[in-house]
């Protein structure tokens, strides 16, 4: 591993304005580095040219004292973020062949503020899934191994890849998307720190759409600070997305310096779970000491329809899913498998483009929707939802982050929960009901399991109170001084 | 959209029914109930979520954003002007304006529906409940209730005549801006449902909103019918999808509400299902059963916020409103004394009211409104012009109503001066003079012509004497003999002293 890769991406950032490294050393590194880590499948498709052309260029501003806040900075895109002229899957066969003619807002964001593209990150089909296991593509592995075993990990899910890639500085950095706990979920796996803002705080359009009321897209990160200057670029209004919101990106590395005397911490009592491994909740409890240390005041609150959240979830999600998966059909872009007539074009095409997850879920929705069962389930759920983000309001008129863990476990194996859809949906347990609110959360590193493996704690805070996650975020950081990192097996 | 039949029932305007609407079968008298939905496209130069144009006729597939292709990712944004559009229609059929409503999704697969869905309004319609008068033929008005009207995209175009083996896809309209307007079941004939589409035309027109264009498939009507005996409780109905016409509407409607009967009256039961008219045979045919019937799956669409606005600026939109046809109506008939029936035709059109206002501003009105509804209608008519067409201007035909009316030209002549402006779009005064029809007053001419016809007819001068309604035929003699030309009330006295007959017979 080349010492160039070892630094963060405020270290790189900084570095770089000084003219210490160029953008194409640094890409360079990273680019061997992809090579170099083919076992763990993380990119689908490497842009190694384009990357190339692109430090270029910021070396080009650089020299001249110019350049934006990501000037040079070589980034993964999760593959579900449509990119100009670049294949863009989903993780899915029936988007065989599609390469969009336009560039996703966020992406356009990071662009716009000179980041480097390295290439597609993998991730579960149509972000459908909590293990990456569900991709076309094949699985992505957890760089991570369990202490004297190698049994492969799955690194979370829906973005394995970006999770992966960032434990594995295969990219200083990745954009991923959150819709059920997909950024916090794997960055929990990998020793990662990943963001899911504020719906509404990044633009969705451009972003291949799993369920629109839940989708978000936000930044696995090296560290916090990282986290925060990535969604600095990536946040904003976008006209052609009504569901974002007009209002200005704070500085939100800014952010991180405040400290957290005088903060007031909720811990949400329904998230200690029933068969919640001890080491989580000692996690937890740790987690719960350094904020005290740090100047926080701790108190205990009820969000009392918890345990509806995942239920609901999984009707709401897989409704959106079912209809905003009906454009694949074969038409007009992506995979056609041809048949006697229209009906069986579609049926092939669909069987044969989707995977059985996306399979699933797609009847799940298209049952929650029909007639007779519309209320319910789909009505019923969204009622429910109201009453989710109704407790979350209650809690933060008392407290100004709440404090869990991220996962009630640490990465499982490969193929251990892929025969049992129910046992994979539980991992989402602690990041649901985040989505169905529309808050911002954030998974922090905090500690190894007895195995060896990572795991995160969540902050989740008010709606557009990134700052004040960040702060908190970053004052775990600090406590935690989370160090350790993954043998690096796969250079073989 | 499909409404329940016991919504419909509960909807329903109370009305005694009139013998004349009923339809005679072997068992007895048929009532017929029916209910119309409406297809609108926006007069709006973008689409409803995209900016593409929507101009009619253009290169296939020339105007298709990646909104209208449903590209991965793609997101809808609400076009402003067609919400503005929307209301402005409500306000027209005095309707309630919903301040918030929402959009939603319609779910079914057809491969000139990109999305797989289609984004419509299902619980929450931007407008509610309004009203539409009918002027029927007989002066008499019928209220047909408005259920509401909601805002949906458009889909694509199948094309199944390009190619043998393949159909091929058009989205140049695929999601452009509809209205879709249903209204109650309060229709009873064939011909209430011909003036109910008329009468919306005409609001639509009057408002901008829509161009009414049948032929382009800019107004497309969806037509429920069922019968039952009078008195009886509602039977059940029958959808007939988009008929393109309104002389199509009367004739579907015929065909079904006889069908229905038939199938009635030897003791079968309908089906409730949705047809096709088809125009050729003129008969309706299955295309869906109810049990064939699509499940839409609505829901709410997650990529839209719900549509809110306030009161304020549908204010603003209701105080630019044009006068609407019902009003325009009521103005003619009292401002210048028309009967219904003409000023029924003149609002047709607003283009044809005003010609019609400009014409009488100033003139006798009666003279304008047989000039403007007769001739001129006429005219246009048998040339296949539209008002906008006339080859009269409106100064041209009140020139000439005022060469009648100061004694220039009889109403005969005018007549062919009218037919002379229509071809060659002259001035009357000009053809008149250059053609030498000017009606002549000058007694001792007009003396003279009577003297000649008088001397040439002795045997009817003594005629007339015993009978003197002959003087008549004297008087059809002596315009025949000045070409038209004499002035009939010159023409009677003189005859009246010379035959020796008062003349105020």
């Amino acid at each position: 591993m080349s010492d160039l890769t070892k630094l963060t991406l405020a270290a790189a950032r900084d570095a770089l304005k000084k003219k210490e490294i160029t953008s194409s050393e640094l890409t360079g590194a990273y680019l061997k580095e992809m090579a170099d880590g083919g076992a763990l499948n993380a990119y689908v498709t490497p842009t190694v040219e384009k990357a190339e052309e692109m430090a270029k260029a910021s070396d080009a501003k650089l020299q001249k004292g110019e350049g934006g806040a990501l000037e040079g900075i070589p980034l993964g895109i999760k593959d579900l973020f449509c990119t100009k002229d670049v294949r863009t899957t989903a993780g899915s066969h029936i988007l065989e062949g599609f390469e969009p003619p336009y560039e996703s807002t966020v992406t356009a964001n990071l662009w716009r503020d000179g980041a480097v593209m390295l290439g597609k990150l993998n991730n579960d089909e149509f972000a459908m899934g909590s293990s990456n296991e569900t991709s076309f593509y094949g699985p992505v592995v957890n760089p991570w191994r369990r202490k004297g075993s190698d049994a492969r990990l799955v690194p979370g899910g829906s973005s394995g890849g970006s999770s992966a890639a960032v434990a594995a500085r295969l990219c200083l950095g990745a954009t991923a998307t959150d819709t059920g706990g997909s950024i916090r979920q794997p960055a929990a796996f990998t020793g990662t720190v990943g963001l899911k803002p504020t719906y509404g705080r990044c633009s969705r359009w451009g972003i291949v759409a799993f369920a629109s009321s839940l989708d978000q897209a936000g930044p696995i990160a090296r560290d916090v600070r990282d986290a925060a200057i990535l969604l600095g670029s990536m946040a904003g209004h976008d006209e052609k997305d009504t569901t974002s919101v007009d209002r200005p990106v704070p500085d939100y590395e800014a952010a991180l310096g405040q400290g957290i005397k005088g903060l007031s911490v909720g811990i949400p009592k329904e998230y200690r779970v029933e068969g919640m491994p001890k080491e989580i909740d000692d996690l937890w409890t740790r987690g719960i000491e350094w904020l005290k240390a740090a100047g926080a005041t701790v108190k205990e609150v009820s969000l009392p329809h918890t345990k509806y959240a995942l239920p609901t979830y999984y009707i709401v999600a897989p409704a959106e899913c079912s209809s905003n998966l009906a454009r694949y059909d074969g038409v007009r872009y992506g995979l056609r498998v041809e048949g006697r007539d229209v009906t069986e074009m579609y049926e092939k095409t669909r069987a044969e483009g989707f995977g059985a997850e996306v399979r699933r879920r797609v009847l799940m929705g298209t049952y929650v929707l029909s007639a007779g069962y519309y209320d319910a389930y789909y009505l019923k759920a969204q009622k429910v939802r109201t009453l989710i983000a109704r407790d979350f309001a209650e809690a933060f008129s008392e407290v100004d982050v709440l404090l869990t863990p991220t996962a009630p476990s640490a990465a499982f194996a490969i193929g251990a929960k892929s025969d049992d859809p129910l046992s994979m949906y539980l991992n989402d347990v602690f990041t649901v009901t985040v989505n169905l609110a529309g808050l911002p959360g954030i998974s922090v590193p905090a500690g190894l399991s007895a195995e060896g493996l990572p795991l995160g704690l969540q902050l989740i805070g008010r709606t557009f109170d990134e700052e004040t996650l960040l702060r908190a975020a970053y004052a775990i950081e600090q406590a935690a001084g989370f160090t350790a990192e993954p043998e690096a097996w796969w250079r073989a | 959209m499909t409404t329940m039949v016991s919504d419909f029932e509960a909807s329903m305007r109370k009305r005694e029914p009139r013998a004349e609407d009923l339809i005679q079968g072997q068992t007895g008298d048929w009532e017929v109930i029916l209910g119309l939905e409406v297809h609108a496209q926006i007069t709006s130069k973008a689409k409803l979520f995209s900016g593409s144009s929507t101009k009619f006729g253009a290169e296939q597939n020339s105007q298709v954003s990646f909104v209208d292709a449903a590209m991965p990712g793609m997101l809808p944004v609400i076009n402003r002007f067609c919400v503005e559009q929307a209301i402005r229609t409500g306000l027209g059929l005095k309707a309630k304006i919903n301040l918030r409503s929402v959009f939603d999704r319609k779910n079914y697969f057809y491969p000139d529906l990109p999305q797989g869905y289609q984004i419509s309004q299902y619980k929450h319609p931007i407008v509610g409940e309004g009203e539409i008068v009918l002027d029927m033929k007989d002066d008499r008005t019928v209220i047909v209730g408005v259920e509401r009207l909601h805002l949906e995209q458009d889909a694509g175009k199948s094309l199944h005549d390009q190619h043998p083996a393949m159909s091929f896809v058009d989205l140049n309209r695929s999601g452009v801006a509809l209205m879709e307007i249903v209204s109650k079941p309060d229709m009873r004939s064939a011909d209430e449902a011909k003036a109910y589409v008329n009468k919306l035309r005409t609001i639509l027109r009057y408002l901008g909103t829509c161009d009414g264009n049948m032929e382009e498939g800019s107004l497309r009507a969806d037509v429920n019918v069922s019968v039952r005996k009078v008195g009886a409780p509602l039977g059940t109905r029958c959808e007939i999808k988009n008929v393109n016409s309104i002389r199509f509407i009367g004739l579907a409607i015929e065909h079904e509400a006889r069908r229905q009967i038939e199938i009635l009256e030897e003791g079968g039961k309908i089906d409730q299902e949705t047809r096709l008219f088809d125009p050729k045979t003129g008969e309706t045919r299955s295309m869906r059963s109810k049990e064939e019937a699509h499940d839409y799956r609505y829901f709410p669409d997650p990529d839209l916020l719900p549509l809110e606005f306030t009161q304020a600026w549908v204010d603003e939109i209701a105080s630019s409103l044009p006068e609407l046809p019902d009003d325009k109506k009521a103005r003619l008939i009292s401002e210048y004394g028309l009967t219904h029936y003409d000023a029924t035709v003149l609002i047709g059109e607003g283009a044809r009211a005003d010609y019609f206002e400009a014409v009488a501003k100033g003139r006798d009105a009666k003279l304008a409104a047989n000039w403007v509804t007769g001739e001129l209608f006429g005219a246009l008519n048998r040339e296949g012009h539209s008002i906008e067409e006339t080859p009269v201007t409106s100064k041209q035909l009140g020139e000439l109503i005022d060469l009648i009316s100061d004694g220039t030209i009889s109403g005969r002549i005018a007549k062919d001066v009218f037919d002379s402006m229509y071809k060659t779009g002259r001035d009357p005064a000009k053809i008149v003079e250059e053609e030498g029809l000017q009606q002549v007053t000058d007694f001792g001419e007009i003396e003279a012509a009577i003297d000649a016809v008088i001397a040439a007819n002795p045997d009817k001068v003594e005629q007339t004497k015993v009978k003197p309604q002959l003087a008549g035929w004297f008087v059809g003699q002596v315009m025949k003999s000045t070409s038209g030309k004499a002035n009939p009330r010159v023409v009677n006295e003189i005859l009246a002293r010379k035959l020796g007959l008062s003349s105020d017979d």
